[in-house]
């Protein structure tokens, strides 16, 4: 069946088009309005950081060089024994890097067993009490909002140098980051298996243990996961402050002006942050995939 | 839904339960196997715990003698207390610094992380070998922390801010390039392919197909990247590139506890006030749709 539409009448039709373009004209005037504030705020923020196009340009071929400066002459002929002589510290330089991956690992743990416990109290379906739930809130706000590297800048006055206060400084950001996360993921779960357990008299620990734990389980270690990688780079730089791992020789380094140095130790940890997101990026599709089938 | 509703309980549909468990005990157990292997990834994570712990020379003598000290510093820390009218000053532009740097750095390193993330874009660069590159160039520059971008680039352009913000802007580019590229992969080719058949050339098709779909998602991805990133700039200052970082760390090494607490709460209002900002615009855009 083909029907032809019809023209609308010519002044009906005048008016609908003088609507319309009223409409564009003050979406228009709208987003240019927009434009100009996002502008106006760009120009003020550059001058607040004292953004200098002249200083950038002319200071930009350092940059090249930097790099250039950070890998030795490494000849065809003698490409292996160049490259080993560049590498002459790598023994140090990789049980160094394990010592930041086990940072890394321990306060991601440490971090995630802490959000795990604060989680449920912190949600609005398994809350104990308005009180513990503000209570819990609040202090996962403030162990996330302060950047790791101050937390480690204040343990290490008080724990002294070494990975300890590093491990310490990422298991309280970590367990306000993944705290959040946890407990919106606990606040949208499914009640009915809550309430039957509730229903037939299990305690709350029970409730926790039967009812949500296995909702959540898979969505925690991938969040987890997700903060480990975030905490293998943070562990790096944690020796910056004097915090363990290899952030401490880096600047020692870059302090020292040894620029292959730092070149070479450079290369090891982004090789070592690649290969750990892959490595979890894997181990997080098969549990989303997993969550899929279930 | 394929199961129909269960209006009967299970007792009803199967009343002899205890012979069906004596029939089958195999399908009432849980498979030996799949737990062996559970164990035996727990137990060695645990191992690499304790083993961990062990390594960084823990100790509970270490840990009570730790926190005992830390309290000294807890309670040394009160009240908040900025010193003088002059260092109050100091430290509020230190923030406006901060927050200044966070801004401008990841506007710019949105700008000229869009053209990357469509050359990294599988269904945009066709030729694999390109968007691979990319791909691979992007990770590269993700591998690097912000706070050691900011090393090098002070060794470029010297100490203060603007060094900072070339930091941001070359760490958010990886990050940035990366996500924008998944946003367009993510993107529904339909509409690109009705302006191609309808006439329209390939870049219209972008403009027009592409580009609408993925602004609100990039918009929410640049306001939670400036979320975050005015919390990494307070830090950027330990290596001398701008912001209140500096004088955090000037304060705390030098024991001056209460402008320590004082610059915290700063660092804390601010992050609240931006997080709360955003929040609205992000409402404004996107409109109210958890992210």
């Amino acid at each position: 069946m083909t029907t032809a539409i019809q023209p609308l009448p010519a002044d009906q039709n005048a008016q609908l088009q003088s609507a319309y373009s009223a409409m564009v004209a003050q979406k228009r005037r709208q987003f240019f309005l927009g434009f100009i504030i996002f502008i106006l705020l760009a120009i003020l923020a550059a001058i607040g950081a004292e953004v200098d196009p002249q200083k950038f340009a002319m200071n930009f071929w350092k940059f090249p060089r930097y790099f250039n400066d950070m890998t030795p002459h490494i000849g065809l002929l003698t490409f292996f024994d160049d490259v080993a002589e560049w590498y002459w510290g790598l023994g140090k330089w990789l049980k160094l890097m394990a010592e930041t991956l086990l940072i890394a690992y321990i306060g991601t743990v440490t971090g995630a067993a802490f959000a795990f416990v604060l989680a449920f109290f912190a949600s609005d379906s398994m809350s104990v009490s308005g009180w513990s739930k503000f209570a819990a809130r609040r202090f996962l706000e403030f162990c996330r909002t302060v950047p790791d590297v101050t937390f480690a800048l204040i343990f290490v006055v008080s724990f002294g140098l070494g990975p300890f206060p590093g491990v310490l400084a990422l298991a309280v950001h970590t367990s306000g980051a993944l705290g959040k996360l946890f407990y919106e993921i606990v606040d949208n779960i499914d009640m009915k298996p809550v309430e039957g357990l509730r229903a037939s008299g299990a305690s709350w620990p029970q409730q926790v243990r039967f009812g949500v734990v296995p909702q959540v389980l898979s969505n925690f270690i991938s969040y987890s996961l997700l903060r480990f990688e975030i905490n293998v780079r943070g562990a790096a730089i944690m020796g910056f402050v004097g915090a363990g791992g290899i952030g401490q020789l880096l600047i020692e380094y870059v302090r020292k002006f040894y620029y292959v140095d730092v070149g070479a130790v450079l290369i090891i940890i982004i090789a070592t942050v690649m290969l750990i997101d892959f490595g979890t990026e894997k181990v997080r599709h098969r549990l989303i995939a997993m969550e899929g089938a279930r | 839904m394929n199961t129909p509703p269960m209006k009967t309980s299970l007792l009803d549909r199967f009343p002899d339960l205890g012979a069906m468990r004596s029939k089958h005990p195999n399908s009432f157990k849980a498979d030996p196997r799949r737990q062996a292997q559970i164990g035996v990834l727990v137990g060695s994570l645990i191992a690499l715990y304790a083993f961990g712990l062990y390594y960084i020379g823990f100790s509970p003598l270490m840990l009570i003698n730790g926190f005992g000290k830390f309290g000294i510093v807890v309670s040394a820390m009160m009240p908040p207390d900025p010193g003088s009218w002059e260092n109050a000053l100091t430290f509020i532009k230190g923030v406006v610094e901060t927050v200044s740097m966070a801004f401008f750095g990841t506007i710019c390193a949105a700008f000229l992380a869009l053209p990357f993330g469509f050359l990294a874009a599988r269904n945009i660069v066709s030729n694999a070998l390109i968007h691979h590159a990319a791909r691979r160039f992007l990770d590269i520059i993700r591998g690097i922390d912000t706070l050691i971008w900011a090393l090098i680039w002070v060794g470029v352009v010297g100490l203060g801010p603007f060094a900072g913000v070339l930091a941001i802007i070359t760490a958010d580019f990886g990050a940035f390039g990366k996500l924008f590229s998944e946003a367009i992969e993510a993107a529904d080719q339909k509409p690109v392919d009705g302006i191609v058949a309808s006439g329209g050339s390939r870049l219209e098709g972008i403009r027009f197909g592409i580009v609408p779909q993925i602004l609100p998602v990039l918009l929410g991805q640049i306001l939670y990247f400036f979320e975050s990133n005015t919390r990494t700039t307070t830090i950027i200052g330990i290596v001398g590139a701008g912001g209140i970082g500096l004088y955090l760390t000037e304060t705390i090494r030098t024991y001056l506890w209460e402008e320590t607490s004082f610059i915290i709460l700063l660092i804390l209002i601010t992050v609240a006030a931006i997080d709360w900002i955003s929040g609205k615009l992000r409402i404004a855009i996107i409109g109210a749709r958890p992210v």
